[in-house]
């Protein structure tokens, strides 16, 4: 009758320290059913050696060492799970800023943001200048978004001098280059330098840890999240703009003007800002977003390509390269990448491979066929063709990425096999990110003047 | 006597492979082994062992498998993987390096010292 009571009472203890260690954000609850094995493990040695069940459960709780420093150690090792709450950022462990500094300061980079826009348009001419003006259009507003984070990481004073070099250099290419107005080269420069400075956003984002795959990791999920969150912003914005010109024109004004001028560029300036501090700040609510939706579209995607090289295959047909085709296929490659990069950002590294991972094996080697199919179509003709700046930084990009899957295909199929770990390919992809970056940089730099700012 | 924290945890690798190459074993079982092995003298606290051998499954040394133990209850079993035993080979010609160099300087040092006790007997 003792013995059941007290082996009752064990259970109770058990039970409340389990439920102790689950409200760990860094202990999962299969580490927790691991140490839950070893301190019953233990608490029998101990009462086989003579111990009371209760002196016994004591005992091994205080041998399993303390809770606060287990959860650190196993938040060191699993620094992907403390995402959520970002309490690895400075290494100390100190206190974040709180919350409320944190909006306040967000909301005025944001309003900042705005402003530097709207002031660039009052001194840019649009309808004359409209180039310059798209060129600039990143300088304006991520420079902001790196303060931001410079503020919010503390970030040490020689890692803000490479930044603000960065952004000096940037403005210089953009805007001493004679372009021809709306030619290529300066379309490429538009959509590139965006691309080569959000390294810059990344390294001030990982505050001391872009060294680290955890660290540039953090940056790839902050990238997706702040993606879809901007999108959704900008979903919303647009219901908000819809009833504002329906009501206004029930009184007989005309709201485009105040849209068109003020609305949309400091909208679409600060919003940037917001969506960058929500995703900080709101994490548990969206963090899953990015993971749902590859998740939906990596076997939808994986499908279309798979019908795509049937359809190729049985028909015969060639792939018209003459429309510009291969931009086509870099996007497709680009979207394929991302797909990967979110699972790979959201995958706990230590799980067994799936059927999951099986699909995403399939649908890059399948995205890879289907471009080489483009790629031989365009090599077969491309002297016939002439190298226009579009055409080599199609190629270019195309080569970028066909690289970097085609080395993922071999990591992960090696991983799928049991022959390598999962965190080869997580250091692959983080350490490719410059590349991407360089690359950008490159064809701001170089491309203009190599094909005389046509 | 107390190992500090440093050796501690940089040994803890190849103490770690070093019992798996032996056999397949679980967490309390490894603990267990690591007391008998050093007499006492390497005392870990229990739970920091986990995140150990989490760390060495992260890296591809080791392989886990959950399976029902003979108490009924499910178990963590830890295995290592040809990759681990590559890495305890390096590890041991690491730690043998080091070992030999201190030697080396224990004796070194221990001349000096037996030289001045001659001096100070003449």
């Amino acid at each position: 009758m003792s013995a059941q009571h007290e082996s009752g009472s064990l259970e109770t203890q058990i039970d409340q320290w389990r439920e102790f260690l689950r409200r760990r954000q860094a202990i999962h609850t299969v580490d927790v059913a691991e140490l839950e094995d070893h301190l019953r493990e233990q608490v029998s040695a101990l009462v086989a050696g003579g111990l009371a069940p209760d002196e016994a459960f004591l005992v091994a709780v205080k041998r399993m060492g303390e809770l606060d420093a287990l959860s650190r150690e196993f938040a060191r090792e699993h620094s992907d799970r403390l995402w959520k709450q970002l309490v690895m950022v400075n290494d100390a462990g100190e206190t974040r800023a709180p919350g409320r500094a944190d909006a306040i300061m967000a909301v005025c980079l944001a309003v900042a943001a705005a402003i530097v826009v709207k002031l660039a348009t009052v001194f840019i001419d649009l309808d004359q200048d409209g180039g310059r003006f798209a060129r600039n259009l990143s300088l304006f507003v991520l420079p902001i978004l790196t303060g931001y984070f410079a503020w919010k990481r503390k970030l040490a004073s020689s890692t803000l001098r490479w930044i603000a070099a960065a952004f000096i250099a940037a403005a210089f290419f953009a805007n001493i280059y004679p372009f021809t107005p709306e030619g290529s080269t300066e379309v490429l420069s538009v959509l590139h330098l965006p691309i080569a400075l959000w390294l810059a956003v990344g390294i001030a984002y990982a505050g001391g840890r872009w060294n680290q795959v955890s660290g540039r990791m953090d940056f790839i999920r902050f990238s997706g999240e702040l993606f879809i969150y901007y999108v959704l912003i900008a979903l919303g914005g647009g219901v908000l703009t819809g009833f504002m010109a329906m009501i206004f024109q029930a009184i007989g004004m005309d709201v485009e003007p105040f849209f068109e001028s003020w609305l949309l560029p400091c909208g679409a300036a600060g919003a940037v800002l917001i969506a960058s501090w929500l995703v900080e700040a709101k994490q548990s609510v969206i963090e899953n977003m990015a993971p749902v939706l590859t998740r939906l579209f990596t076997p939808l995607f994986a499908a279309l390509l798979i019908t795509f090289l049937v359809t190729l295959l049985v028909t015969g047909r060639g792939i018209d390269v003459e429309r510009d085709a291969l931009i086509a296929f870099d996007l497709l490659l680009a979207v394929v990448l991302a797909l990967m990069l979110y699972s790979v950002s959201a995958r706990d590294p230590l799980q067994p491979p799936g059927a999951f991972d099986v699909l995403q094996v399939v649908l890059v080697v399948s995205a890879l066929l289907a471009n080489a199919f483009a790629l031989w179509a365009i090599a077969a003709r491309i002297t016939e063709f002439g190298f226009t700046p579009n055409r080599v930084a199609a190629l270019g990009e195309n080569v970028l990425l066909l690289v970097n899957l085609a080395w993922s295909a071999v990591l992960y199929t090696r991983f799928l096999r049991g022959r390598g770990a999962f965190q080869d390919l997580e250091r692959w992809q983080t350490s490719y990110l410059p590349i991407f970056a360089g690359w950008a940089a490159a064809v701001v730099i170089l491309f203009p003047p190599i094909f005389r700012y046509m | 006597m107390d190992i500090n924290k440093d050796l501690i945890a940089a040994s803890s690798t190849p103490i770690v492979l070093a019992i798996l190459a032996d056999e397949d074993s679980y967490g309390y079982a490894i603990l267990r082994r690591v007391r008998e092995l050093s007499a006492g003298r390497m005392d870990w606290t229990d739970g920091m062992l986990y995140p150990v051998l989490h760390r060495l499954e992260r890296l591809g040394l080791v392989e886990a498998k959950w399976q029902v133990a003979d108490s009924g209850r499910r178990r963590k079993y830890y295995r290592i993987t040809a990759t681990g035993r590559a890495q305890l080979i390096e590890e041991r010609r690491q730690w043998q390096a080091v070992d030999e160099t201190l030697r080396g300087i224990w004796q070194a040092l221990r001349l000096p010292a037996s030289a001045v006790q001659l001096l100070q007997g003449a």
